[in-house]
């Protein structure tokens, strides 16, 4: 493959996907929270409840409808740059796909039709019905998309078919039950949980420190801070649960991650900050906790996290049983009736992917000197540094996540929300960072799964399609320039509609203003 | 698991599958679409055009998901097609993405802002989400028919040898036009149901009438080129249709006319194009006669029928390759494997008919016709 070609297909793979994971956890969050605003309401016939369910839906219908139109070019983006890659796991990796659609997508898309155009039409508890399946709908799809990138991380339940060249199911119940798409599946949305709970606490301080809609913002707090506290303990909690799906599954991403270049004596220390140095394949200035990796990571005292010179020797090993693989499987293209190759590619198809890696260097892994090998073999590390760093920023903003919203579940507690005026700056300053902590989530699980685009199975390098890079940039250019236009039109009318506020109906306010006697807020 | 249902009948009806969806799609999504492609016309003042957007703006995303579920579907099922047509198609298909990302954030942010310049640009966007996808969509079906510039290794990695002009040759525009005419007839015939008697449902019927006089001639053109010119394929020997999916295995050449010999070999075929013409008739009837639902009854059958010709005529056919033919992509050699054609088929009998309830409930919530008070007090319009 052309290097060039494989580059720009993954910076446009990088891009769109990051873009597009702007807005999806956003949606997912703020449904159910729109949810619980809206039971409320059904609850307790307030009209505010339905003010503030009402407005909440309108900066949902702003980000919702760029995670449609993203997400457009997300499910056919494998088949337009990632041809190879579609052919080769397509057996596997298009069901989850094409579940999510029908399983996900037609729900949340046609409820959200309802859920906007139904208000009049529909009875109260009929409306949040169709809110809650909105909500369903969106979070049933990252369970989908999180069953086939879970499957990319941890290839289960299939094998490779030496007469299709392709790998195939060969146990579905596998896939789906996945220990590392479901540990994947409930960190993502409770991250996406912990985005929504951001976001109207931090617009709803920003209001408070205006003095605007207090009776509307005090309430909105409230659910708030619940939803977030939960949400941002069970990310860190899910997300260890992710890491320890990591020992058993991705071990070379767990040492990236750790910067663990040799495996410790059990339970190994965690290094906190350090400075990895791929030359030296070691790390610089490292502050080390004694035991916690081990702890963390294998849940004992003595279980090894191996690290990743040991990895490298493995993979050697793995390398060499592959070219015996691909030798039998170039026989068999040759003749699919030959026995003998057959039963050498079966002792060895697990490692197939593994002589894959030589392809980068030669176009015949069979001609690979023992050198060749021990460049592929190290192919396997990810950029540590860049793996190192991720996590730990990542991983810091989940648990000052957690700081703020207990504190904003304590002052909600004690009735000091209202007039905590530190806090509001506090959290429209925490506006952006779980935003940045999600990307680098995908950051830390994608770029730790390098050099492979399925674990194991087949090198990213390989994935791309038959395309010139004069195409790939055409369309990167496109979808640049599309999105960057859109994307400041959203975050504008986005502004917009946060600065005009919950007001379209004037009998709500005046019933909000009747109920707020007592609130006294400066400007 | 039952007798008959081996891999040939497998792979036989996910290859009706792929036509149901494609279907589904265009009788769903393609009154959306139909409707994009005449906004500006049907409508002349911004309260003309928010009757036309909100005659369609509750369900249109439901009925989107056709074309989502199209591509998942397509790579689970037939994961040779998914990767030969998007990759081969590349700069096509981004058109195509470009173009109906317009749509979701057109719908939604157009009325955002009342200022007319605003409404006017998002209206044009619209318009070009409607147009050119309805366009794109009949070339990409008319190159298909041509076979496409592509072969495949022994890795199984395709090639493809066009270039994105190369796409536009005068049969796959004439594919390009019959399709929209398709799509704007069945756009118009649903405008008629669901915007009240006046200026806007008159302009529909109009638009209508000529969108389906000029799919009847371009159907009929169509059909006279594939059986005149150099155009189809035939596999020459033996098929195993229990056979593994390797496109390698099969000798196919080009055959000129070979598109016409299903019909007679199966003269039942023949149904399809019969449906094409005579539900596009029928519509057409409808519309001058004020009869609206069976016009729209009518503009669906088209559909059905136009859609389902081209896929008999091609069977097994699927995606034949003109600079190879060997590589060709039939029913027989580009399926996924047995197991997951199975799951999937099991997958689908459970959930589609779900959809299909919950879809028809959401129609029957925004029952009704859109009119020109709706627009002007219904707080929650677009």
């Amino acid at each position: 493959m052309d290097p060039t070609v494989v580059d720009l297909s993954r910076l446009q793979f990088a891009l769109t996907a990051l873009y597009h994971f702007l807005f999806v956890p956003l949606t997912l969050g703020l449904s159910f929270m729109l949810v619980i605003m809206e039971s409320v309401y059904v609850m307790t016939n307030r009209p505010i409840w339905r003010s503030i369910t009402r407005f909440w839906a309108k900066l949902f219908g702003i980000n919702f409808v760029l995670g449609v139109a993203t997400g457009l070019t997300m499910e056919f983006q494998f088949g337009t740059n990632w041809a190879y890659f579609s052919h080769y796991v397509g057996d596997i990796f298009g069901a989850p796909l094409a579940i999510e659609g029908l399983m996900a997508f037609f729900l949340e898309a046609t409820f959200v039709g309802l859920m906007f155009f139904g208000w009049d039409r529909l009875s109260k508890l009929g409306h949040l019905f169709v809110t809650f399946m909105v909500a369903l709908g969106t979070n049933l799809s990252a369970l989908w998309i999180l069953v086939a990138n879970g499957w990319m991380q941890h290839p289960t339940g299939s094998v490779f078919n030496p007469d299709t060249m392709r790998m195939e199911v060969s146990d579905f119940g596998a896939v789906l039950m996945n220990p590392v798409a479901q540990a994947k599946f409930v960190h993502t949305v409770s991250a996406g949980y912990v985005i929504a709970a951001v976001f109207v606490l931090g617009i709803s301080s920003f209001y408070m420190l205006r003095g605007r809609f207090p009776g509307f913002a005090k309430r909105s707090m409230v659910v708030a801070s619940a939803f977030g506290l939960a949400a941002s303990l069970s990310v860190v909690v899910l997300g260890d649960e992710s890491g320890y799906a990591l020992t058993d599954n991705q071990k070379m991403k767990l040492a990236a991650i750790e910067a663990e270049w040799h495996t410790e004596p059990a339970p190994a220390g965690i290094t906190l900050v350090g400075l990895p140095n791929m030359k030296e394949q070691k790390t610089d200035y490292a502050v080390k906790i004694p035991y916690v990796l081990g702890l963390i990571g294998t849940r004992s005292l003595d279980g090894q996290v191996t690290g990743m010179s040991e990895l490298v020797l493995q993979a050697q090993e793995r390398i060499e049983h592959g070219i015996v693989a691909y030798d039998a499987l170039e026989k068999l293209k040759a003749n699919s009736d030959d026995t003998a190759a057959r039963s050498a590619f079966e002792t060895h198809r697990n490692d197939l992917g593994y002589a894959l890696l030589l392809k980068r260097y030669m176009e015949d892994p069979r001609q690979a000197t023992p050198e060749d090998i021990r460049l592929a073999a190290w192919d396997t590390v990810p950029n540590v540094p860049l793996m190192f760093w991720s996590f730990r920023l990542m991983a810091g903003i989940g648990f000052a996540m957690i700081a703020l919203f207990a504190t904003a579940f304590i002052l909600c507690s004690m009735r000091k929300h209202t007039s905590a005026r530190w806090f509001w700056k506090l959290a429209v300053f925490a506006l952006p960072f779980p935003w940045i902590a999600a990307e680098l989530g995908w950051v830390v699980a994608e770029m730790g799964r390098q050099p492979w685009a399925i674990d194991g199975v087949l090198p990213t390098f390989l994935g791309p399609s038959s395309l010139t890079p004069a195409m790939i940039l055409t369309t990167i250019i496109g979808f640049t320039a599309l999105y960057g236009t859109l994307a400041v039109i959203e975050v504008r009318l986005m502004l917009a509609a946060i600065k005009h506020g919950p007001v379209e109906d004037h009998a709500d306010l005046a019933t909000e203003r009747a109920q707020e006697p007592q609130l006294q807020v400066t400007a | 698991m039952m007798e008959w249902l081996d891999y040939e009948m497998l792979r036989l009806i996910w290859w009706a599958l792929l036509g149901v969806l494609l279907i589904g799609f265009t009788l769903t999504d393609g009154f959306d679409l139909g409707v994009a492609s005449i906004l500006p016309f049907v409508g002349r003042n911004d309260d003309e055009r928010r009757m036309a957007i909100n005659a369609i703006a509750p369900t249109w995303e439901g009925n989107q998901v056709w074309f989502i579920l199209g591509g998942g579907a397509i790579f689970a099922a037939w994961p040779y097609i998914y990767a030969v047509s998007f990759s081969g198609f590349y700069l096509a298909m981004f058109v195509v993405l470009a173009s109906l990302i317009l749509r979701p954030v057109g719908f939604k942010y157009r009325s955002k802002k009342t200022d007319p310049k605003w409404r006017s640009r998002w209206d044009w966007a619209l318009f070009v989400g409607g147009f050119v996808p309805s366009l794109v969509f009949g070339v990409a079906v008319g190159n298909v028919l041509l076979g496409i510039p592509f072969h495949i290794n022994s890795d199984m990695r395709s090639f493809y040898e066009g270039s994105f002009f190369g796409l536009f040759t005068p049969f796959s525009l004439l594919c390009g036009l019959l399709s929209v005419a398709m799509i704007v007839l069945h756009g118009a015939a649903y405008l008629t149901i669901k915007v009240e008697h006046g200026v806007v449902h008159d302009r529909a019927k109009t638009y209508g009438t000529w969108a389906g006089l000029a799919a009847i001639v371009l159907f009929a053109l169509g059909g006279l080129m594939v059986a005149f010119t150099n155009m189809g394929y035939r596999i020459e020997g033996a098929v195993d249709p229990l056979g593994p999916s390797n496109p390698l295995r099969a000798e196919t050449v080009q055959a000129a006319g070979a598109w016409l010999a299903n019909y007679s070999a199966h003269p039942w075929m023949i149904i399809a194009p019969v449906l094409g013409f005579g539900g596009a008739v029928l519509a057409l009837i409808g519309i001058r006669g004020k009869k609206e639902w069976p016009a729209f009854a009518g503009s669906s059958l088209a559909a059905t029928g136009i859609i389902s010709t081209v896929g008999l005529s091609m069977f097994p056919f699927i995606l034949p390759s003109s600079i190879d033919p060997r590589s060709s992509l039939t029913v027989w050699n580009a399926s996924s494997s047995e197991h997951t054609l199975g799951i999937m088929l099991f997958v689908t009998i459970v959930l589609l008919p779900i959809v299909l309830i919950y879809t028809s409930w959401a129609f029957k919530v925004m029952f009704g016709r859109v009119t020109a008070q709706d627009v002007k007090t219904n707080p929650d319009f677009y």
